[in-house]
């Protein structure tokens, strides 16, 4: 039920409204609950409305995050 | 996809395995548990069970909406489509979950309702607008995430004027559920159900942030980490879980910082406080009555609301006697220890709701194959033998098939 997707915004319509790309498919959904996103973000989506927009920063910083802890294990598990 | 794929690698997975194993104390017990339905799918969809130690045992939480919605308010959306004959929309997961008299809303569709599918509150409103002379009702369920789209809709419709269009509103407030579990008898007395900390939920706080958890870090000393639904974020959340465990510390963190933050969706918030206030009590199913639980519709929106338009009062109605989802939904049992799971209780002829959603712990069990502990065959005969026998023996011979081709 909570089920929602990071999708890219690839075109504005209007204020409050998007086309976004999803693996390919294309769809307009809402911008209404999150202010100030731009073309080329991404957001995540829930039954038609953007949650929040994902931050690249901090997506990074959780995969060298994932990759601290398996940097650890390499040489044992090796 | 981006923000996907890089979340799912097995190698990276495997490896912060080893990790949690490494840090993991071999003399003591984790358990953990994941309050959302979300967690509980990606750990058995991805087969994280079986990539942790011993000593980390995932317990399943209530955060499944489609679980924990009582029979009685299906109950009451039944009635709406087949009595009054309003169009009801509602999402998917409603559709199969088990009412009072062999119904659900995919059966009452079958005898005639006008029950329709939608994928957004906004197709329901749509609905509306195409069909001026009929009631539409929208059946809404959820937690958090899912009550903003809702209030923007109630408020879309009042800024509209439509006189044909309300909502049913169940939605369910997720620091409720955990208080309730805290303070549980299981936890708190008879100690039947040991918790060291909490998996987060990762959409859920996107809208109300990571500070509504502190609380529980605090007054409870239980650590929470909130994480995502990707697999390795499940993954390092244990980590980060078993190192507050080990040092002793009890504090909120968040592995999900791409998409959450302390403060959460504040635009959000301010429109689901605008259109909805606490409801006194809600009835959950498995939990029972828990108090400031839910949310009702405000005054100011009191003609969008379906309970006042229809006067509608809610019956409560005990589940299936067969059927341990209170317990599942509670983290004191798991979906082997019921008697029907698997065997009459499939997802296609569902008995509890646990097993309707694909977030329910039941359906995860059973959709990938986690039910390795069940005795099957002759066992699961006599077990559903109580049912009509026919139709236990055909439910069994249809389970064996389907363990056949998935359990090689």
């Amino acid at each position: 039920m909570c089920l929602a997707l990071p999708v890219l915004v690839v075109e504005k319509v209007g204020d409050t409204s998007a086309i976004v790309d999803l693996g390919g498919i294309r769809k307009e959904i809402s911008l209404a609950l999150v202010d100030g996103v731009e073309v080329g973000d991404y957001v995540i989506l829930h039954v038609g409305y953007a949650l929040s927009r994902l931050d690249p920063v901090e997506a990074e910083r959780t995969l060298a995050l994932f990759a601290q802890a398996a940097q650890f294990t390499a040489p044992e598990s090796a | 996809m981006k923000y996907i794929a890089e979340f799912r690698d097995g190698d990276l997975a495997r490896r912060i395995a080893a990790q949690i194993a490494r840090e993991a104390d071999r003399g003591r017990l984790y358990n953990l548990m994941e309050f959302c339905g979300g967690h509980t799918h990606a750990i058995s969809r991805y087969g994280i069970a079986d990539l942790l130690p011993p000593a980390v045992r995932m317990i399943h939480g209530p955060g499944c909406p489609v679980c924990v919605l009582p029979i009685g308010r299906v109950d009451l959306a039944i009635r709406l489509a087949l009595d009054q004959g309003v169009i009801l929309c509602t999402y998917g997961d409603c559709l199969r979950v088990p009412a009072s008299n062999r119904l659900s809303l995919l059966k009452a569709k079958a005898q005639g309702g006008d029950i329709r599918m939608v994928y957004t509150p906004a197709d329901a409103l749509k609905t509306a607008q195409a069909e001026p002379d009929r009631q539409v009702v929208f059946f809404a369920i959820g937690f958090e995430t899912t009550t903003p789209p809702t209030a923007l809709v109630i408020r879309e419709a009042a800024r509209l004027g439509l006189t044909n269009f309300t909502v049913l509103c169940n939605h369910v407030l997720t620091p409720a559920a955990i208080t309730n579990i805290l303070e549980s008898p299981e936890v708190r007395e008879l100690g039947t159900l040991p918790l060291d900390g909490f998996i987060g939920p990762a959409h859920v706080s996107t809208i109300i942030g990571s500070q509504p958890y502190e609380f529980f870090a605090e007054e409870y000393r239980k650590p929470v980490v909130i994480a995502g639904f990707e697999p390795l974020d499940v993954m390092q959340a244990i980590l980060m879980l078993v190192r507050q465990i080990n040092e002793g510390r009890a504090e909120v963190e968040n592995e999900f910082t791409r998409a959450v933050t302390r403060e959460g969706n504040l635009k959000a918030q301010a429109l689901v406080s605008d259109v909805f206030e606490l409801r006194r009590s809600f009835e959950w199913r498995g939990l029972g009555e828990v108090p400031y639980s839910a949310l009702r519709i405000r005054d100011a929106y009191a003609d969008f609301d379906a309970e006042r338009r229809f006067r509608l009062q809610t019956k409560p109605v005990a589940d299936n006697k067969a059927c341990e989802c209170g317990a599942i939904l509670r983290g004191v049992k798991q979906p082997r220890d019921c008697k029907v799971f698997g065997t009459v209780c499939t997802p296609e002829n569902p008995i509890g709701s646990c097993m309707v959603s694909s977030e329910g712990a039941c359906a995860a069990y059973y959709s990938y194959g986690r039910f390795k502990d069940v005795a099957l065959v002759a066992q699961a005969a006599t077990q559903a033998s109580f049912l009509d026998p026919a139709q236990a023996a055909a439910a069994v011979a249809a389970n064996n098939g389907r363990n056949r081709q998935e359990m090689p």
